[in-house]
Parts: structure tokens; sequence; C-alpha cells
């Protein structure tokens, strides 16, 4: 198969010696921005992403995603030990995960934590190998009415799917789509909603506003509980490693069973989350040991783990082969692909088979890097938990500060990311979600010109879009997921109940 | 992980809150009508103009703001009670007061020493740290950074009078 071969060839580009350097550099960095509060996925991305840009965009695609999955397996070092998800996903892992360390079975958590996400993510990486190709020629057939209608259902997903008030959803969404009309308007030319501010010319890069929302905020959210991390501590020797091991295959079944959910999750968009909850669910209603989740059952560390890694692997499906990203870190890689110059989408697949497959290369020889430096490291990481508060927090204010400025090198940067930080801190207290504005602010842009374009060939009629059997029934399951809390309930209300 | 004794939560209510950034996300709504309206909203030669866009942007906003707005006077939306209590608001601002600080000296006093100064601040005023403690780190961790970015990746990053001093 032609796949198989340009996989081979992405192996080759991955492992020369300076890549090798930056996955196993990119993965340790990852970790540690995982454990640390205010970092984590996007913003630990956004803040790397700077450094990059002096290498060849597959060099740093690696080290990008290699950050990322040291993040993922980062999150759940916390989540373990002190009780603090690293990221939204992991919060489920927190359910068992917690009360295991709280045992003493801290190292048998770690491991099964870790060994789940190797296996979730490498599911979903097997997926993307085989599924994202096909997805790509499929999508080069889609014009400006398609696309558009991709990053409608996208969003009208946001909205319908998750679990904030829709109408903040909408607003969050509608935000992030305003800001990312400040500027230049690419297709006229012109500046528009710069009142004059010269600041503004450039418009409100979306890196600023992952590094303010999720990094600033993050950390004002975590001030409000205290300046003290206490946690348990962890001892992963070979020997616990090896008795975990053994022990996993017993639960087989719901390892695939969450690799398929997270899978499914992930790639529609706002997936993760869902994902570890549901296979948590699942698994306590059908694990004969359901009865003991929430007490410290490796199950229960096990169903989440695999399904949230799966689903923030298959996140990239969408990002690599439509330009759609699944999650705010999809959205900040693909940010990344935008700056350097490439055009995410099915032409990517057509036009820089270097660049993709050895990305999806490494995120094969990624995710056994970094299997094998969670588990030799854990102790260094708690360690740097551990390291007070006071001493921690400045610094990582001081890594946010630099990050904002290395983007445009625009010291005004810095100033608007604190905004963005004291408006994430008050918009996440009033359940106004920020997922939806960040990929508003990166993706907004794109869907306007989708839709203009779209428009123009249509002579300005709406009907572009349901215009023939394809763009119709995007747009036809955008608008069910859009409505789809009022479908379920609609739904509920026909069944019959049952009699109790 | 909270310390707080339930008889003494007070704080700005939430309710207050909420309709504030409702509030204020409409005034963004109408801003942005407003400059999408200065671009023009219909069509043009070129197609859509400019201010197209962003004009039905606005609209969602400014409607979601208002049902937003409905909802939290209605109950359906909201947390009852305070948003957060006083003593968390301070200790917030504990972190965004100094920050906003920094955030203003660095195109003066350069990234270094705003950095030097604040994690000065904050292990000296925050952690009760004595200058033994503090000043290596304050001034050690700039100096890793400068090593790392500098020197390695090669991004400047913001420098001020002293640094011209030494001559970086």
């Amino acid at each position: 198969m032609e796949e198989i071969g340009n996989l081979f060839h992405g192996f080759a580009t991955v492992l020369q010696p300076y890549n090798i350097w930056l996955m196993v550099l990119g993965i340790v960095l990852g970790v540690i921005i995982g454990v640390l509060p205010g970092l984590g996925g996007a913003n630990g991305v956004a803040i790397l992403l700077p450094l990059t840009f002096s290498m060849s965009p597959t060099s740093a695609i690696i080290m990008l995603s290699c950050i990322y999955w040291g993040a993922l397996f980062g999150g759940a070092i916390t989540s373990v030990l002190f009780n603090i998800p690293g990221e939204p996903w992991s919060v489920a892992t927190t359910f068992d995960g917690h009360p295991m360390a709280q045992n003493g079975r801290a190292g048998e958590a770690l491991t099964a934590a870790f060994t789940s996400s190797f296996i979730g993510a490498l599911f979903a990486v097997l997926v993307i190998t085989l599924v994202a190709p096909l997805v790509a020629r499929f999508a080069l057939q889609f014009g400006a009415a398609e696309k558009f209608g991709v990053y409608f259902l996208a969003f009208c997903s946001f909205v319908g799917l998750s679990k904030e008030p829709p109408f903040k959803t909408v607003v969050a969404m509608m935000i992030g789509f305003a800001l990312a009309a400040v500027g230049l308007d690419h297709m006229t030319g012109q500046l528009r909603l710069t009142f004059g501010f010269t600041e503004l010319l450039a418009g409100f890069d979306f890196l600023i506003a992952v590094i303010g929302l999720f990094g600033i905020g993050e950390i004002l959210l975590t001030m409000e509980e205290g300046l003290q991390f206490k946690g348990r501590s962890a001892n992963i020797n070979p020997r616990v490693v090896f008795q975990t091991w053994m022990e996993l295959p017993r639960y087989w079944a719901t390892s695939i069973r969450s690799c398929i959910i997270g899978c499914w999750m992930g790639i529609t968009p706002a997936g993760a989350t869902p994902a570890s909850f549901m296979s948590y669910g699942i698994a306590k209603r059908l694990s004969p040991r359901g009865r003991n989740f929430g007490k410290g059952e490796v199950e229960g560390v096990v169903a989440p783990e695999t399904a949230a890694h799966a689903a923030g692997t298959s996140a990239l499906l969408p990002m690599l082969s439509l330009g759609v990203p699944g999650s705010p870190t999809a959205a900040v890689l693909l940010g990344g692909l935008l700056i350097w110059g490439l055009q995410p989408g099915p032409l990517l697949f057509v036009e820089q088979k270097e660049f993709v497959w050895g990305l999806i290369a490494s995120m094969y020889l990624g995710n056994i890097v970094g299997l094998l430096v969670v588990l030799t490291c854990v102790p260094v990481m708690a360690a740097i938990l551990r390291i007070p508060f006071p001493v921690i927090a400045p610094i990582i204010l001081v890594l946010c500060a630099i990050g904002a400025y290395t983007v445009h090198n625009n010291p005004f940067d810095v100033v608007m990311m604190m905004v963005f930080g004291v408006l994430g801190y008050v918009l996440k207290k009033c359940n106004y979600p920020l997922a939806p504005l960040v990929l508003a602010l990166v993706l907004g842009d794109k869907a306007e010109e989708a839709f203009r374009q779209a428009l123009l060939g249509s002579q300005g009629s709406l009907t572009v879009f349901w215009s023939n059997w394809l763009v119709g029934s995007i747009m036809a399951l955008g608008l069910i997921a859009l409505f789809w809390p009022m479908i379920q309930n609609g739904m509920a209300r026909l069944r019959p109940r049952p009699a109790v | 992980m909270s310390d707080e004794t339930h008889t003494a939560e007070t704080g700005p209510s939430h309710w207050l809150v909420e309709v504030g950034v409702a509030l204020l996300t409409l005034l963004f709504g109408v801003v942005i009508l407003l400059g999408s309206i200065q671009v023009g909203i219909d069509w043009g030669v070129e197609g859509p103009k400019p201010g197209f866009f962003p004009f039905y942007i606005s609209l969602f906003i400014i409607v979601a703001s208002t049902v937003n707005l409905v909802h939290v006077n209605t109950g359906r939306d909201g947390k009852p009670g305070p948003f957060s209590t006083w003593e968390q608001l301070r200790r917030v601002m504990s972190v965004v007061v100094p920050s906003v600080a920094y955030v203003a000296f660095v195109p003066f006093l350069g990234m270094y020493v705003s950095s030097i100064l604040l994690i000065g601040v904050f292990m000296t005023w925050l952690g009760g740290y004595s200058l033994w403690k503090t000043v290596p780190i304050a001034v050690g961790v700039p100096v890793v950074a400068y090593i790392v970015f500098e020197r390695y990746f090669q991004i400047a990053l913001p420098k001020g009078p002293v640094e011209y001093w030494l001559g970086l």
C-alpha cells in the first residue's frame, strides 16, 4: 500500500540524530509543562512555538508534537499524585488514580495511566495512518461551500455538545471570530475594526490569546485555592512496573472499548474531555469491578486515560486532513503550520508528503520515547511540583511573558497577554468556554474566506450551502449537532417511562 | 484544598459579575457592529464588503449577550453565592498586581531586570523568603533564560538600560 511506503519514508526522516534529539527534548519539556499549572498542552505549545521558527517545518512539528505528548503524559502525573487534573480530560483520571495514590499504590496507578495512554495514542495513530489519507483524498473534492460547511459543523458541535450553556458558547465563539476579523482583511486588503490604533494593525494573534487565556488565566484560578500543593510521593521501580504490566492485559476489553470511544470522539471537535468521562462511565457500568470505581480501581484509570489519549491524538486527524482542529492544542499546532507556510488540509497530503508522514512517524516514536521517559522520570517531575508556589509562579509568569513576546517581538503582546489572562479568569468562572474562542480565533479568517468565496460564486445567494448532496449533508449534520440537546430532550420525552 | 470557613464566605456576588460580563460582551458586540458599518456591510464590486461577516458576528454577540443577561436575571444560569470570597480575590490580586507591574516595566527596564524584580517580589513578599534565598533564584532564572534564549535559540528579548550598560 502506498501509505506504508510513505510511512517508512517518514520513519527515515524522523530517525536522524537531530530529529531524535528534538523528540527527546520535546518530550521532557512537554512533561515538565504538563506537570506545572498554568502551562499545559495548548499554552506550552504556544510558548515554545516561536522557538521553532528557525527550524525546518518537519523538525519543528516533530518537536512540537512531542511536547504535546509529553504534556499529555505529564497531566496524568498531577492527576494521580496531587488530585489536580493537568488537562480537562485528566479529571476522570483523578477519580480512581488519586485514591490509589492515597492507598500507597501510586506507582501502580501511574504505570497503568502511562501504559493506557500509550495504547490509546498508538491506536489513534494507527487510525490516522490508515484513515487520514482517505479523508484527505475525499476532501480534495471540497469547494468553498463544502469547506465552510465543515467549519460550520465543527463550531455547531461545540455549541451543541459542550456542557456549557449554549448561548455562552455562542458568545465566546463569536468573540473569537470578531477578534480574528480585526486588522487587515485578506480578501480586499482593507483595514477593519482597528479604530485608528496602530497596535491593532496586525490583529490579535491566537498564540497571545492562548498564553493569556489558558496560561495566566489558569494560574489566577489556581491562586484562588491557596499557595500549597500537597501531594503523595510516588515510587516507580521496575518491579512495580512489571507487576502492573502483568495485570493490565486483564482489562483488554475496557482498553479496546476506550480506544474506540476516544478515537470517535476525538475526531469530532470538543471530543477529548467527554471521551474520558464517557469511557469512565461506561466502564463503571459494564465492568464486574464497577462497584469499586472511585475507591482506587486500576480499571478506573485505564478507561479514561486510554480514551483521553486516543481522543487527543485523533484530534490531529481532522487537523491534518481537513484543516479543522479538534482541540485547542490542535488549533495551536494548526496555527504553527500556517505560520510555516503550510496549508493543512487535503492538499497537505499531496504537496507536503515528507512533512505529513514525518509527523505521523514521529507520533509512533514519540509515543514510545514518551512512555520510557515518564516511567523513569516521575520522581523528578513530582519534585518539580513541590517547589513552593511563590517561587514557581513568577517563573511560569516570566516564561509566559517570554513566550508572548517572542511571537512578534512586540512588547504590546505581553500587555495583551495579561488582558487575556484576566479575561480568561473571569470568563472561566462565569462558565464561558474558552476552547471555542481560541478555535474561532485560529480559524476565523479561513472560515470567513470560505464563506465569502462561496457567496461570490453564487452571487450572494445562501442556497449555495444546500446546492448539492455533499454540502447539504454537512450543513444538516451541523444543524443536528447545534440542536442536539433539544433533540435529546425531545427523544427522552417520546420514550415511554419504564414502570418502576 | 480550600481553607475557607463556611461561616465567613462573602465576596462580590456571582450575579453581579455575570451581569457585568454579559454587559461587557454586549458592549463589545456593539463596538464590532459600529466598526463593521464603518467599512461597509453590503455588497460591493469585489463581493461582500469587509464589514459583511463581522456585522453578522456582532449581531450574534448582541443577541446572545442579551439572552445571557435574561438568563442570569431569571436564575437559569449562574451559581448562587459569591463569585469569589474576598480572601480568594485577595490572593488572585496578589498575583495580578505584581504581574501588571511587571508587564508595564518590561518596555522600560527590559525583560531580564523586570523578571528579577518579579521573582524577588514574589519570593520575599508572598513567600516570606529571606534575601539570601531570594537573590540566587531571582537572578539565576533570568540568567539561565538569557543563555537559553539569546545564545542557544538566538531570540532577542527586550532589554533595558542595565543591559546596555553591561554591554550585552
